[in-house]
């Protein structure tokens, strides 16, 4: 494991996302309302919507171009079949920090 | 791999077809869908009460545009396809070609135009169709004498709704009773009297020899000499499977298309489904064994095995209005006996034909409950010796004391069919409900039974009954999703007696199931909150879709539009340079004039929209919330500026307007027009709320649409001053924010309140002055630019970091 500080958890809404640029794509991490932060592909694999924009609500969040939603624990799309890669992060004194190790494997192989 | 699929025709069939595709394996197929018809699949078998005026066309709609766009199916519709051409596999449209690697051909049927004189005169129509439907109901607006050539299914729905709608109907029938394929004489005759006793003139072994007019029909003339006049005349003699690309394009073509039991036709990649198909000798124009096909066609193209057989199907008839039911073969014949039961005061006819004891076939009128259970003897081939005395009662009497309604029902074996349009037994429908399906809609939703014609409802919900026994309670209201138990009429109810004003009081006093909702009840809470706590709650923009948290409509490629506001569609050069400079910075790819008097910058990036806005801003452009659930335009005319005609200053009134109710949050969004003069140049008559200057001050219309559905505004008021048209559509405006459903339009609304209850409401002096005023404090917050708001913190639209580069590092 190696952590990368990437930011503050006031820097990403609460229930909400910001992205983040990596070398397997977008990634986004979400905020929900008990300041839980989770990392998962900001792409949906139904039609390629923006997950970062969609609602977040529980430990869930719902793709804004046609509602499929997403379980941010395992990636695993409600009652359809598909999924998204899920990425490790914490959050430690406020700061969200991501694994890096897996994000930047691709790029360095 | 991905394959192109294009389906011609968007019926029942092909709808069911893409239907099981994307709920099986959405990503298996690009679909494109052609129909000549300008809109998608609907629900053909209901096209009577829509003539009738029972139902619209909203009501019978089975796929919308969102439906398609949600499943990602490329519609043209409105587009004829012109060719095909198996060698280079292109449908060739109207519009340009599409590739295919596999086609479906779904073109249905075409009526059968008897070759008489006239046949061609503007007034003589088909019914196929919405347009057709539409062009009967325009007809019969105007009143005066209506000819239906055709006592069959189609052609006695069309009497029965013209005669509805006030037109004076004879039908001419060539055999000597009506439906002699479904009915025997007894029936028909039942059937004759029904609908002569509504006013229809009923003329069988009438042959037609002309249509008469002179540019237009005017009589039709019959063999007997005899001329009926006719203002309307309706074609209903029956149908053809529409086979002409299919025959152009060289395929196998008899009556229909051949196809084998895989629907596949002469050519491997090209398949046909529904009324357009000849299978081993039959043609099919009942829908149930369309749906067996689509099942088929569609595990076929899955690469799985299924294979198409043709079924005995029983007819249940929908004349408006009246019942009827027949099944099996029911002509008289050598070693056949008949049961016949006729109560004459109640209208009932119901006879059984009997073989070898066995039931062959049965016929009913009037009261059709048993026909599923005679029609499952029928199929079964029961031996029927030992119910025979009985027999014609039904499955009440049958070794039961006592006649319990349900007991048909309960009696029924698990293969019976009960919903005859989509093919499915009791078994199906009782596993369903035992594996939690324990409502109606949860019931259509998993077996599809009773979601085409939906005459099998009660029987359906008979089943709920008689298998969940006392846990099933007859349906009420739905909730509004499953995080919760209530309506959107409750919530809203409860929002303001219990004075609820934040989302965790709402989740925790009305026992919300999840931890803060979900995307179908968060958005809805989070309206209902701000339009009744203006103070206490604001609008929270993470329980608001995408275009209402970026300002701005998210387009399919992740870019954005940009619509600034333009007061009433006035504009001026600064402004317009102002645009064109940020069309130019941003490289807009796309500047296009909207139909709501503006401009539309689209395609533009998401990091770049707090700059544009901020770019916009300083000239003096402001958001024009063309995104929002909220005012998005008032459009106007020039009214007495500039028009000879016009009355009053419809431009300025549309500026105040936009002015007093830019910014507003609403249930849906709301569009506004002044016209200055009747002539209605700002066509305020389709609008939410329109207005039409006359010379003695305004009149106020309310409830109009020009979407889905189009719908004229009915009058609220008319009133002598700009004043008081200002003060009645903000206080209708306020009434709808407190108390419409979130994502009903106005029309909605108004249709569920009744424009009556709104006119009470805003004519009450001291009500208005409330509303005008709780409306105006609402807009104290919400008055503003969210652009200005939002350009301050563009770094919230920047991604938090850029871990590429890390990498490269």
């Amino acid at each position: 494991m190696s952590w990368i500080d990437i930011c503050g958890t006031e820097d990403i809404p609460l229930r909400g996302a910001r992205t983040l640029k990596t070398a397997l794509g977008c990634v986004a991490v979400f905020r929900t309302a008990k300041d839980e932060v989770f990392a998962a592909s900001n792409t949906c694999p139904h039609k390629g919507g923006p997950l970062s924009e969609g609602i977040v609500h529980g430990q869930s969040v719902t793709c804004p171009l046609h509602n499929w939603v997403f379980d941010l624990n395992t990636g695993q799309a409600q009652g359809e079949d598909g999924s998204i890669a899920t990425f490790p992060v914490r959050v430690e004194a406020g700061r969200v920090l991501i694994d890096a190790a897996k994000l930047l494997a691709r790029s360095a192989a | 791999m991905t394959q192109k699929l294009v389906i011609i025709g968007a019926g029942m069939a092909s709808g069911r077809v893409i239907e099981q595709l994307v709920e099986t394996s959405p990503e298996a197929f690009d679909i494109t869908l052609f129909n000549a018809e300008p809109r998608g699949n609907y629900n053909r078998i209901m096209l009577s009460p829509v003539l009738s005026g029972e139902q619209t066309y909203a009501d019978i709609v089975t796929h919308d545009d969102d439906w398609y766009a949600a499943h990602g199916v490329t519609c043209r519709f409105g587009e004829h396809v012109v060719r095909l051409d198996p060698e280079m596999k292109l449908v060739e449209g109207q519009n340009g070609c599409a590739p295919y690697d596999k086609l479906i051909i779904a073109t249905g049927s075409a009526p059968f135009i008897i070759p008489v004189p006239g046949k061609e005169l503007p007034g003589v129509i088909t019914y196929r169709d919405l347009d057709d439907t539409n062009a009967m109901i325009e007809a019969a607006d105007k009143g005066g004498a209506a000819v239906v050539i055709g006592g069959g299914l189609l052609g006695l729905e069309a009497a029965a709704g013209l005669a509805e709608r006030g037109m004076d109907v004879t039908v001419l029938h060539l055999m000597g009773h009506l439906m002699e394929r479904q009915l025997d004489e007894a029936a028909g005759y039942l059937l004759r009297k029904d609908l002569e006793g509504r006013g229809i003139t009923i003329r069988t072994q009438a042959s037609t020899k002309a249509i008469i007019g002179d540019g237009r029909v005017e009589a039709v003339l019959l063999e007997s000499g005899e001329t009926l006049p006719a203002d309307l005349v309706v074609m209903a003699v029956g149908i053809r499977p529409e086979t002409r690309l299919a025959t152009d394009a060289g395929l196998t073509v008899a009556r229909g298309i051949d196809v084998n039991a895989q629907m596949q036709t002469s050519d491997p990649d090209i398949y046909a489904v529904g009324e357009c198909v000849e299978f081993d000798g039959h043609l099919f124009g009942l829908v149930a064994p369309l749906y067996d096909q689509a099942k088929v066609l569609a595990r076929t193209l899955l690469g799985g095995r299924d294979a198409f057989v043709v079924k005995d199907t029983a007819t249940k008839l929908k004349v408006t209005g009246c019942n009827l039911f027949s099944a099996g073969d029911f002509a008289d014949g050598p070693g056949r006996e008949d049961i016949v039961l006729r109560d004459p005061a109640k209208g009932i006819y119901k006879r059984l034909v009997i073989e070898e004891d066995r039931l062959v076939g049965a016929v009913m009128y009037g009261d059709t409950a048993d026909g599923n259970w005679f029609f499952q003897l029928i199929k079964d081939g029961t031996e029927i010796d030992e119910l025979r005395e009985t027999l014609i009662f039904g499955p009440a009497f049958q070794g039961s004391a006592t006649a319990d309604p349900l007991s048909a029902v309960a009696a029924l074996p698990r293969e019976a069919e009960i919903c005859g349009c989509n093919g499915i037994c009791k078994g199906t429908i009782v596993d369903a409900i035992n594996a939690g399906a324990t409502e109606l809609g949860a019931v259509r939703a998993t077996t599809k039974a009773s979601a085409s014609c939906g005459t099998c409802t009660g029987l359906v919900e008979q089943l709920l009954q008689v298998t969940l026994g006392d846990d099933f309670a007859m349906p009420t209201a739905q909730p509004i999703c499953g995080c919760c138990d209530f309506t959107h009429e409750d919530v809203r109810r409860l929002i303001k007696s219990q004075e609820l004003k934040s989302q965790e009081a709402v989740w925790q006093e009305l026992g919300w199931k999840t931890r803060n909702g979900c995307h179908v009840c968060r958005p809805a809470v989070n309206f209902y909150l701000l339009a009744d706590w203006p103070l206490e709650y604001r609008d929270d923009p993470q329980s608001r879709f995408v275009n209402e948290r970026k300002h701005a409509n998210i387009q399919k490629d992740g870019t954005f539009s940009v619509v600034p506001r333009m007061w009433g569609g006035i504009t001026n050069p600064t402004e317009l340079r102002a645009i064109a400079d940020a069309a130019e910075k941003y490289d807009v790819p796309t500047v296009k004039v909207t139909g709501g008097q503006r401009i539309d910058l689209l395609g533009v990036k998401g990091e770049d929209l707090p700059h544009i806005w901020a770019d916009l801003n300083r000239a003096g452009l402001v958001s024009g919330h063309a995104y929002s659930k909220g005012l998005r335009t008032v459009k106007t005319c020039v009214g007495t500026d500039h028009c000879r005609f016009g009355t009053q200053d419809s431009t300025g009134l549309g500026i105040k307007l936009e002015q007093i109710l830019w910014g507003a949050w609403t249930p849906h969004k709301v569009k506004l027009g002044v016209s200055g003069c009747p002539r209605n140049c700002a066509e305020a008559t389709c609008k939410d709320v329109g207005i039409v200057c006359v010379d003695s001050g305004y009149q106020v219309g309310v409830a109009g649409a020009a979407g889905m559905d189009v719908k004229e505004t009915e009058r609220l008021v008319d009133v002598p001053t700009e004043a008081e048209a200002i003060e009645w559509t903000t206080a209708f405006v306020q009434l709808y924010r407190e108390n419409a459903r979130y994502l009903d339009r106005p029309y909605k609304w108004v249709a569920k309140v009744g424009l009556d209850w709104v006119r009470d409401r805003l004519a009450d002096a001291d009500e208005r002055a409330r509303l005008v005023a709780a409306f105006e404090l609402s807009q104290s917050i919400y008055r503003v630019d969210p652009w200005a708001e939002h350009a301050r913190q563009a770094e919230r639209f920047q991604p938090l970091a850029d871990l590429t580069l890390e990498a490269a590092e």
